[in-house]
C-alpha cells in the first residue's frame, strides 16, 4: 500500500483558545426540538407525487433451489406497475467488498425464510399485498444446515456455492507467543466453554427506502441508513449506474445499532422500481420483516483457557471460537477477526491465541450490532478472569487492577494503546457501587459483579482500501454570521450533528445557534465513511477542528488588521470576535466575518481526518488497529429467586473512559442506553429460529416487538453513567468513542454478581428464568436450606468455593482510590 | 409458513377492496377536519397518509412499540390499533397539537432538555403518554413514572433521562398550577378536551429554558 497521508494531527488536546466556550457543556441537541414536535422528517415520512408502495415476496423455504417464479397474475392485478425478480438485478454486492455473496433478490436459490426473492410495485401497500399472493415459486428443498457445528464439518450441498471453503464463511487463527508452554507452565488456568445465543438490533424505525428517478436522469435514494457513502457505491455498482448520477440522502434515522450498516435489498429494489416504472417508490419493512433483515449480533460458541501466576498476573489466553453467521457473508469477515482481536484490553496478555470459524447457516444473516464482534468473547474472558481472581481469592476489581496494561502500551497483538483510563473507571464504580460493603457480604440470593471492556474508537482502515481521508468536513461562513457546515455523517440518534456543530461553534466563537448542519447527502457533503465501528466523534470531530481552525485564521487576521493588533491576539467566542488585551474593542462574529470575506474572498474551508498507520504487521494486523481506545467498567448488583430463576438487576454503575466529553449528556445518553441494550441482551433477548422438520424448520421463532421482549421502562435497571476522561492525544479535543464499549461488561457483570449471589457461573446466555434454574439445579446451588442468609457455597460441576468472600487486601497494585 | 406480509391484525388483502370508503369528522389538533379514508384505515394512517401529519410514528404497526401513542379526548390511544371510523366525531392530539403559539409544550421542551431524545422515534409516542401523567399526576413519583410509560418502547435511552425528563415537567407543571391558582388548571385538564385551540393545551408558556 501506498504511503499513508496523516492529514490532521496538527492540533492537541486544549481548546483553540483559553477556556472551551462549547466543549463539555451540558447543551441541548442542536437538532432535537425538531424531533420533539415532530416535524423531523424520518424516511417513512416522505410522500412523493405519483408514489408506488414496494413489497417483497420472501422465501417460505429455509434452503432451496428456486425452479420457476410467475409473476403475470401480479403483473395483470389492477393497480400493480412492476414487478422485479433477481435476474434483473444480477449484481452481487456486500458491504465487505471481498465477500460479494448478496443478491438485491434471489438468484436461482434462497438461503433462509425471510429471503428476498421477488418485489411488486403498486398504487398502494394493500394491492402490492395482495399482487405477492399471485406471484408463484416452485422450489426445490435442499438439506437445511441450522446447526453451525454440522456447517463447520458438512459442505454438501454449500449454501453459496461459488465459495471455496464450502459453509466456511471465515476462519481465523491467529498465534502471539508461546500459548500452549505458558498454559503448561501456569500455576493456575480455568478452562471452560461459553455461549452466547443471538440477538437483534430493533430499532423502533423499521428499514425504509424511497426512491426516484428525475427528469434530470439523476437517481435519488432516501434510505434509514447508516452507511449512505457504501450504499452510494453498492447503488452504482449493482444498478450498473455511473456513481455521479446516484445521490443518496439519509433522512432523520430512527435507531440502527449496527442494524442499518449494511447494504440492503430494499435501497437496490426501490431505485430499480423507480427507473423501471418511472414512479418514485417507497419500502418500507414490517416489523416482522426487520427480524428476516437482521445483521444482528452473531450467535457464538467459545471454548477459552486463561491462565494467572501465584500473583495473580495473566500468563496466556488462548480460545476457539465457533460463529453462526447465517445466510450472508455481511461484515462476517470483521466479525471473525473482531472475536479475537479486541480482547487485548485493558488487561495486559503477554500471551494470546485466538481460533475463530464462522460458518454460513440457513438463519437470518448476522453482522454487526454495538459492540461488534468483541461482545460475546468479552463476556467469557470477564468470566474467565473472576474465576481466576476467585480461585486465588483476590477481590476482582484489585484482580483487574493487577493485570492492568497500562497507557502508551502495544498490546501482543500488535494494537497501540495510547490514553487509557481504565483504572479510574475501576475506582469511580467501585466507590459508586459501595463495592466493598457489598461483595461477598449481601445475603443469599443477592450479589454484586465487576467486568471490565475496551472498544475502538474507528477503526483505521477504511472498508474499502483507499487512501483519501475518512471522514471530510466543509465550512461555508455567511455574511449573516452563520457557519454552514456540510458533513457526510449519519446521525442516527447519537448525536454526530450535535457533536459537528459543537466543534465548529469552538473553533469560531459561534453560539449554537450560529451553526447549521446539513449531513449525509452525497450530492452536497463531503464523505465520510458512516456511523459504524464508533468512529465519527473521532474522525469527524477532527475533521470538524481541521476545517473550523483554518477559517478561524482568516477571521483572526481581518479583525486584527482591524483593530491594529497581532492575529494571535484576536479572540472568538459566544458570537463575538474581541481583543484579548482590551476587552471594549471588540465586534459581532457577523462584522468579523464581513471584515474577512472583504479581505479574502468567499469565506469556506474543508477539513479532513485520515488515521495513523496502526496495526500489527501481519495478515490481518490492521483488523481492530484505532486511533483509540476507549475503555470501560462495569458493576451490576443483581438479586436471584431460586423459585422461578429470575434475575433481577436492580442497578448497574458504569464508569466510561470516553477521553474529552464533547457532550456530557450525549455520552451520558450513550453509557446509559448501551448498558441497557447489554442487559437486556442476557436476561430477554433471544433472536432464533425453530429447528426440527419443514415446514416449521428455520422459521424466527419470535418475529414482533411483543415476542422478542424489548425492555420496558419497568424491566430496565437503574443506571448510573459515570465519565471518566483520559485526555487522548489523537482523539479532537482529547476525544474517544462512547457509543459501544459500554454495552461490553454489562452482561459478565451480571454473571460475576450471580456467582456473589449464589456461587454458580452461568456461562450460557440468555439468562431466561428456566435456563437459569435448570443450571442452578445441575450446579447443585438449589439442594440444601433455601432462603439461609448467609452464603454458602455451592457443590457442582463449574462452581467454586467462596474464597473471595474476604477479599484479598495486600496485592501488588493498590486501587487510588 | 411466513406469516404475513402485510400488517397483522388487518383483514385479509384479498378482501379489501370489498371496503367502502367515507367522510369522517373530527377534531385534529384543535381544528374541524373532514377527512375521506377506506373503512378499514387505522387512525394512524389516517393521520399519515391523508392529514399529513407524519409526527406520529409506525415502529410496529401492531401496538407492541406505543410510537403511534396519541391523544383520544385527552386520553393516550395506540392510534395504530383505532380504527379510523373510531374517532368520528371525537377530538384527536398529536405531537404537533402540542406545539402552541407561544412555542413546545413543557413535556417537548423538557425531554428536550434533558437529552431525552436520541434517534427520536418513539419520543412523540412517549411524550404523549408523558404528557397524560403530567397533566393528570404531576406529583408523580419515579415509580409512577415508570408505570405510565410502560407501554413506549424506547430503543437508545435506557430510559434514565426521559424519567428526568418527565419528573422536570412534572414539576413545572406544578409550578404553573401554583402560579394560576391552584387546582387543575385550565388547559391541564385533559388536554384537548375538545373545542377550538384544544390540542393538550396546558402550559403553552413554557418557553425553552
Amino acid at each position: 500500500m501506498n504511503e499513508r497521508k496523516v492529514i490532521n494531527r496538527t492540533h492537541g488536546p486544549d481548546a483553540p483558545h483559553g477556556d472551551f466556550t462549547r466543549v463539555g457543556k451540558r447543551a441541548r441537541k442542536v437538532d432535537s426540538m425538531a424531533v420533539a414536535t415532530g416535524a423531523a422528517v424520518y424516511t417513512d415520512d416522505i410522500a412523493l407525487p405519483g408514489m408506488l408502495h414496494a413489497k417483497f415476496l420472501r422465501s417460505t423455504k429455509p434452503h432451496a433451489l428456486i425452479k420457476s417464479i410467475h409473476c403475470d397474475k401480479a403483473l395483470a392485478l389492477p393497480g400493480v406497475h412492476a414487478v422485479l425478480v433477481g435476474e434483473e438485478l444480477p449484481v452481487k454486492y456486500g458491504v465487505i467488498p471481498w465477500t460479494p455473496d448478496e443478491n438485491a433478490l434471489a438468484v436461482g436459490k434462497v438461503r433462509f425464510v425471510g429471503d428476498e426473492v421477488a418485489a411488486v410495485a403498486a398504487v398502494d401497500e394493500d394491492t402490492a399485498n395482495a399482487a405477492l399472493k399471485l406471484i408463484e415459486v416452485e422450489y426445490e428443498d435442499l438439506h437445511t444446515y441450522l446447526d453451525p457445528a454440522e456447517a463447520a464439518e458438512r459442505h454438501e450441498p454449500p449454501i453459496h456455492p461459488d465459495n471455496r471453503k464450502g459453509n466456511i464463511s471465515k476462519h481465523v487463527r491467529l498465534e502471539f507467543g508461546e500459548v500452549d508452554s505458558e498454559l503448561d507452565k501456569s500455576p493456575h488456568m480455568i478452562e471452560d466453554d461459553y455461549e452466547f445465543h443471538g440477538t437483534a438490533h430493533a430499532p423502533i424505525e423499521p428499514h425504509c427506502a424511497v426512491a426516484r428517478l428525475s427528469g434530470d436522469g439523476v437517481l435519488t435514494l432516501w434510505s434509514s441508513t447508516q452507511i449512505p457513502h457504501y450504499v452510494h457505491r453498492s447503488l452504482a455498482a449493482v444498478l450498473e449506474l455511473p456513481a455521479h448520477r446516484i445521490r443518496v440522502i439519509q433522512p432523520y434515522l430512527g435507531g440502527a445499532f449496527g442494524g442499518k450498516s449494511d447494504p440492503f435489498a430494499l435501497e437496490f429494489c426501490a431505485a430499480k422500481l423507480a427507473m423501471k416504472t418511472g414512479r418514485p417508490v417507497k419500502f418500507l419493512l414490517t416489523r416482522e420483516e426487520t427480524f428476516y433483515t437482521h445483521r444482528g449480533r452473531h450467535p457464538m460458541q467459545m471454548h477459552f483457557r486463561t491462565g494467572c501466576d501465584d500473583a495473580g498476573k495473566i500468563t496466556a489466553v488462548d480460545s476457539k471460537i465457533l460463529i453462526d453467521g447465517g445466510a450472508y457473508s455481511s461484515f462476517g469477515l470483521v466479525t471473525t477477526y473482531y472475536a479475537g482481536q479486541l480482547l487485548c484490553g485493558p488487561c495486559h496478555f503477554p500471551t494470546y491465541r485466538f481460533d475463530s470459524t464462522r460458518v454460513f447457516t440457513n438463519k437470518p444473516p448476522c453482522g454487526p450490532k454495538r459492540g461488534h464482534g468483541s461482545v460475546q468473547p468479552r463476556f467469557a474472558l470477564e468470566i474467565q478472569l473472576d474465576r481466576l481472581a476467585t480461585k486465588l481469592g483476590i477481590d476482582p476489581i484489585e484482580f483487574r487492577r493487577i493485570n492492568w496494561q497500562g497507557e502508551n502500551v502495544d498490546t501482543v497483538n500488535g494494537q497501540t494503546v495510547t490514553s487509557n483510563g481504565f483504572m479510574q473507571c475501576l475506582d469511580a464504580v467501585e466507590k459508586a457501587s459501595d463495592w466493598k460493603a457489598k461483595r461477598g457480604k449481601l445475603p443469599k440470593w443477592r450479589g454484586i459483579g465487576v467486568a471490565g471492556s475496551m472498544y475502538i474508537s474507528g477503526t483505521n482502515y477504511a472498508v474499502y482500501p483507499n487512501d483519501m481521508p475518512q471522514s471530510g468536513i466543509m465550512v461555508r461562513l455567511d455574511r449573516s454570521g452563520l457557519a454552514n457546515v456540510f458533513t457526510g455523517t449519519s446521525d442516527i440518534g447519537q448525536g454526530c450533528t450535535s457533536l459537528v456543530a459543537t466543534i465548529v461553534a469552538e473553533e469560531l466563537g459561534l453560539r449554537l445557534d450560529q451553526v447549521r448542519v446539513t449531513a449525509a447527502d452525497s450530492d452536497t457533503c463531503p464523505v465520510d465513511l458512516g456511523a459504524y465501528s464508533s468512529r465519527i466523534t473521532m474522525m469527524a470531530g477532527n475533521a470538524a477542528i481541521d476545517a473550523g481552525r483554518k477559517l478561524r485564521k482568516l477571521v483572526q487576521e481581518a479583525v486584527g488588521e482591524k483593530l491594529g493588533i497581532p492575529a494571535k491576539q484576536v479572540m472568538l467566542a459566544d458570537g463575538e470576535a474581541f481583543d484579548s488585551q482590551n476587552g471594549d474593542a471588540r465586534m459581532s462574529s457577523r462584522d468579523a466575518f464581513i471584515l474577512a470575506e472583504s479581505k479574502f474572498e468567499s469565506l469556506s474551508a474543508s477539513g479532513s481526518y485520515n488515521t495513523p498507520d496502526r496495526g500489527g504487521d501481519y495478515r490481518g494486523g490492521t483488523i481492530g488497529a484505532s486511533p483509540a481506545y476507549s475503555f470501560t467498567a462495569h458493576v451490576a448488583e443483581v438479586e436471584l429467586d431460586p423459585e422461578t430463576g429470575e434475575i433481577t438487576v436492580h442497578k448497574v454503575w458504569i464508569a466510561h473512559d470516553c477521553g474529552r466529553a464533547i457532550s456530557p449528556v450525549q455520552v451520558e445518553g450513550q453509557v446509559e442506553g448501551s448498558t441497557y441494550m447489554g442487559v437486556a441482551e442476557a436476561l430477554l433477548e433471544s433472536h432464533e429460529v425453530y429447528g426440527g422438520e419443514l415446514p416449521e424448520s428455520g422459521l424466527h421463532i419470535r418475529p414482533s416487538l411483543l415476542e422478542y421482549t424489548i425492555p420496558t421502562s419497568l424491566d430496565t435497571p437503574e443506571l448510573e453513567a459515570h465519565i471518566v476522561e483520559s485526555i487522548d492525544p489523537e482523539g479532537p479535543y482529547g476525544a474517544k468513542e462512547a457509543g459501544e464499549g459500554p454495552l461490553h461488561g454489562s452482561l459478565p457483570a451480571i454473571a460475576n454478581a450471580v456467582y456473589d449471589a449464589c456461587g454458580v457461573w452461568l456461562t450460557k446466555l440468555p439468562y431466561s428464568p428456566g435456563r437459569v434454574l435448570k443450571a442452578l439445579r445441575e450446579q447443585g446451588a438449589l439442594d440444601g436450606a433455601g432462603g439461609a442468609t448467609s452464603h454458602s457455597s455451592s457443590g457442582g460441576a463449574t462452581s467454586q468455593p467462596r474464597a473471595d468472600a474476604a477479599p484479598s487486601t495486600d496485592t501488588p497494585r493498590g486501587g487510588a482510590s | 409458513m411466513l406469516r404475513s406480509t402485510g400488517p397483522a391484525g388487518r383483514p385479509r388483502d384479498s378482501d379489501l377492496r370489498a371496503f367502502g370508503v367515507r367522510t369522517l369528522r373530527f377534531q385534529l389538533n384543535g381544528d374541524a377536519v373532514e377527512v375521506a379514508a377506506p373503512d378499514h384505515w387505522t387512525l394512524l394512517e389516517v393521520l399519515r397518509y391523508r392529514a399529513g401529519l407524519t409526527g406520529s410514528k409506525q415502529g410496529c404497526d401492531k401496538g407492541d412499540c406505543g410510537a403511534c401513542t396519541l391523544h383520544v379526548n385527552g386520553r393516550s390511544v395506540l392510534s395504530c390499533l383505532t380504527l379510523a371510523g373510531d374517532v368520528d366525531g371525537q377530538s384527536v392530539t398529536t405531537i404537533e397539537g402540542l406545539v402552541g403559539p407561544e412555542g413546545p409544550d413543557v413535556v417537548q421542551d423538557c425531554f428536550d432538555a434533558a437529552g431525552a431524545l436520541q434517534c427520536g422515534f418513539c419520543q412523540p409516542g412517549m411524550m404523549m403518554a408523558a404528557r397524560q401523567l403530567v397533566t393528570e399526576n404531576p406529583a408523580a413519583t419515579r415509580d409512577d413514572i415508570k408505570h405510565a410509560l410502560s407501554s413506549n418502547l424506547c430503543r437508545c435511552t435506557g430510559y434514565t433521562k426521559i424519567y428526568e425528563a418527565v419528573e422536570h415537567a412534572c414539576q413545572r407543571e406544578l409550578e404553573t398550577r401554583g402560579d394560576v391558582g391552584g387546582g387543575a388548571g385550565g388547559g391541564a385538564g385533559s388536554g384537548a378536551g375538545g373545542g377550538a385551540g384544544g390540542g393538550a393545551g396546558s402550559d403553552r408558556g413554557a418557553q425553552p429554558s
